[in-house]
């Protein structure tokens, strides 16, 4: 909704999200709900009510626990049957400088000073260690946001008298603990009150009067913020950049006035500004964020501009190109497809308000952020937190060579007139066996990511997978899978549970961006293979069909499963018999 | 200048906002308690959005003795 895009009216959001809610709830969008606590130090009311807006923009319907006032630690540490039974998918521990109880004196030695913040860290990772053996699922602490007044003026930054330093010390522990332990995020509204301006943030009236530890039009910057993390623990991140080209990339209009004389470099202030911005974007490409362009140009002409020298873009940093005269919604629609993510995964950036409208109204779920001017884009597209980095994996980083070499593979299947012998030409090889650690936060973040070739759909926090790792009641698999044009890291991860002979699988996904490169069938028949070995004799396979995962509803009967039932909903059980099983997989080296 | 109905009218358009309930009519004695979702919570939002519409601020002590919506149209129009 354009209403919870930065830049916020924050009033506006306050005054409505009655009506906002109501509107969201109408818009007919499928949701996945989740249980989130918002344990707080502060006030809480219209931080959990604009939460709740900026989910349900995200595609997430949530159920609230809030604590009492001030009662973040009490429920916590000594528990609280409300929460207990409420179990919550997500705890939000809102705390701010109002909520550190140790006090500095200027009598204090430095190890006084260092034991006041032993125990000030003390008190919250006794609560955290509680949280996680308790519930085991994610929790988003704030770190704090700097005084409002300095005792020591400009020392109080270093001196370890100071509260600054104490905050800033404070700070850091809190970081350290959220490096070491998964499963854990820092709201950072240290930044965020820094961004926002702390003497408007920590404005004193908003906590007589109502105990709020922030002042209220600061509040939906807190919740967009911590909504972010949300959505993307659930997968809800997007993916990629539809890029238009002149006056977005470059100032000015590369057909008309050619490439030398594009503002692009170091030669004006609005080159420069071109040139960051271009920076800005190639850095997502790290990030594993495809780029992709979507211009009204002539390709040779587009490609031209990408190759200006001043330029950080080159052509090969993007996956696709659609340099046409059709309209954007449409170019958009294709590059999604050819890519295999959803339209909705993408933002489009375009400095034309008449197509961002087009592309608004004909593909609703694509983000469509208000470009501007050329100095805002940064802050616009960096502000809004489409790609909020909740985890990370080594396959992020090459996200995009290993698209390319996508394209690079659709060439040369388009060479060979029968598709087994394009795939025998592809010399692919993959890795199937049990789960190996180093995969770990891979195969997560893929049960969290996946929705088209995913059989159950079911999510796995840090803390399930770990479990499901170390019981012996499983049969693991993840694969990789490798040809002569790349390695495409962990694309496939099957979850069976071993009951009697019987192997029930509860998950069983796939990247897209493998797809009809039977691999597959590669992990079927490592799965029969390894089943038989521990005695099972017949697979039990589930489809519960959702928006997303249509194109794998026959998956198991043109495995040759038989289907046992099917409900009104379309959830389907089948069932395998693999005395006999034979290899089906004919292409993959395993 | 602002006259007392221009407030009256103007307050009436945001109570209806902030309770999203387009039946509300506000006068000098309405309190609290007239209106089913004037919680704690609903009244800080509340004295937000007449901030926002007049332009004004209320001092702290002002927010916590105001008795009735007569006493913060007063408030207003001393003020916008």
């Amino acid at each position: 909704m354009k209403e919870l895009c930065y830049p916020f009216d924050s009033a506006y959001i306050i005054k409505k999200k009655r009506s906002i809610k109501k509107a969201l709830l109408a818009d007919g969008s499928q949701r996945i709900e989740k249980r989130i606590a918002v344990l707080g130090g502060s006030t809480t009311g219209d931080i959990v009510a604009t939460l709740e807006l900026f989910l349900l923009d995200n595609g997430i319907q949530p159920a609230f626990y809030e604590s009492e006032y001030n009662a973040y630690w009490q429920d916590a540490m000594f528990g609280n049957e409300e929460l207990d039974s409420f179990k919550p998918d997500v705890i939000f521990i809102h705390t701010s400088n109002r909520n550190i109880t140790e006090t500095l004196s200027m009598v204090m030695t430095r190890e006084q000073v260092d034991e006041a913040l032993d125990r000030q860290l003390e008190h919250f990772t006794v609560m955290w260690k509680k949280l996680s053996e308790k519930f085991g699922c994610a929790i988003i602490q704030n770190n704090f946001e700097l005084p409002l007044y300095r005792l020591l003026g400009n020392r109080d930054a270093y001196d370890f008298h100071g509260m600054t330093s104490f905050i800033s010390r404070l700070n850091e522990k809190f970081c350290e603990y959220a490096r070491d332990n998964k499963n854990f995020y820092i709201s950072d509204i240290n930044y965020l009150s820094a961004s926002y301006g702390l003497e408007k943030w920590s404005n004193p009236l908003y906590w007589y009067m109502y105990k709020y530890a922030l002042c209220l039009e600061a509040v939906p910057y807190l919740s967009h913020s911590v909504a972010n993390i949300i959505k993307s623990l659930y997968g809800k991140n997007k993916k990629a950049f539809a890029l238009d080209l002149d006056n977005t990339l470059w100032g000015g209009i590369v057909g008309d006035d050619g490439v030398d004389n594009l503002a692009l470099g170091e030669e004006t202030a609005t080159a420069q500004a071109y040139r960051e911005f271009q920076l800005y974007v190639k850095k997502h490409k790290e990030l594993g964020v495809m780029l992709s362009v979507c211009s009204k140009n002539e390709e040779e002409n587009a490609i031209a501009g990408l190759n200006h020298p001043d330029g950080w873009l080159r052509p090969d940093d993007f996956v696709n190109i659609k340099a046409n005269w059709d309209p954007k919604d449409r170019n958009i629609s294709a590059i999604a497809s050819e890519i295999n993510i959803l339209p909705e995964s993408m933002v489009f950036v375009d400095d034309n308000p008449a197509e961002r409208a087009i592309v608004a109204g004909q593909l609703p779920g694509v983000a469509v952020p208000e470009m501007d001017t050329v100095e805002n884009y940064i802050r616009t597209i960096d502000r809004n937190g489409y790609f909020e980095v909740t985890s990370f994996s080594e396959d992020d980083l090459k996200r995009n060579e290993m698209y390319i070499a996508n394209a690079k593979r659709a060439k040369q299947q388009a060479s060979f007139e029968n598709y087994e012998d394009y795939l025998l030409s592809l010399q692919m090889s993959a890795q199937i066996c049990d789960f190996e650690p180093v995969y770990i936060d891979r195969i997560t973040q893929l049960t969290n990511k996946s929705n088209q070739f995913n059989l159950t759909t079911k999510r796995y926090t840090p803390a399930q997978m770990q479990e499901v790792y170390e019981s012996d009641s499983y049969i693991r698999l993840f694969g990789k899978l490798s040809d002569k044009f790349g390695d495409n890291g962990v694309v496939s991860v099957v979850i069976g549970k071993k009951q009697d002979n019987e192997l029930h699988i509860d998950l069983w996904l796939m990247s897209c961006r493998v797809l009809k490169r039977d691999m597959e069938y590669a992990m079927l028949d490592r799965l029969a293979e390894e089943s038989k070995k521990q005695g099972i004799t017949k697979l039990k396979g589930y489809y519960y069909p959702t928006a997303k995962n249509k194109m794998v509803k026959n998956l198991y009967s043109d495995f040759g499963f038989e289907k046992l039932s099917e409900d009104e909903q379309g959830n389907a059980v089948y069932e395998l018999d693999i005395s006999g099983y034979e290899r089906k997989c004919k292409v993959i080296e395993f | 200048m602002l006259s007392e109905r221009q407030v009256y009218e103007r307050l009436n358009d945001v109570f209806r906002d902030v309770f999203d309930d387009e039946d509300i009519e506000v006068d000098a004695s309405t309190v609290a308690d007239d209106i089913e979702d004037w919680d704690s919570m609903m009244h800080i939002t509340l004295i937000g959005a007449v901030e926002d519409e007049f332009g004004v601020r209320f001092k702290m002590g002002e927010v916590s003795t105001m008795k009735n919506v007569g006493e913060m149209v007063k408030i207003i129009l001393d003020r916008a």
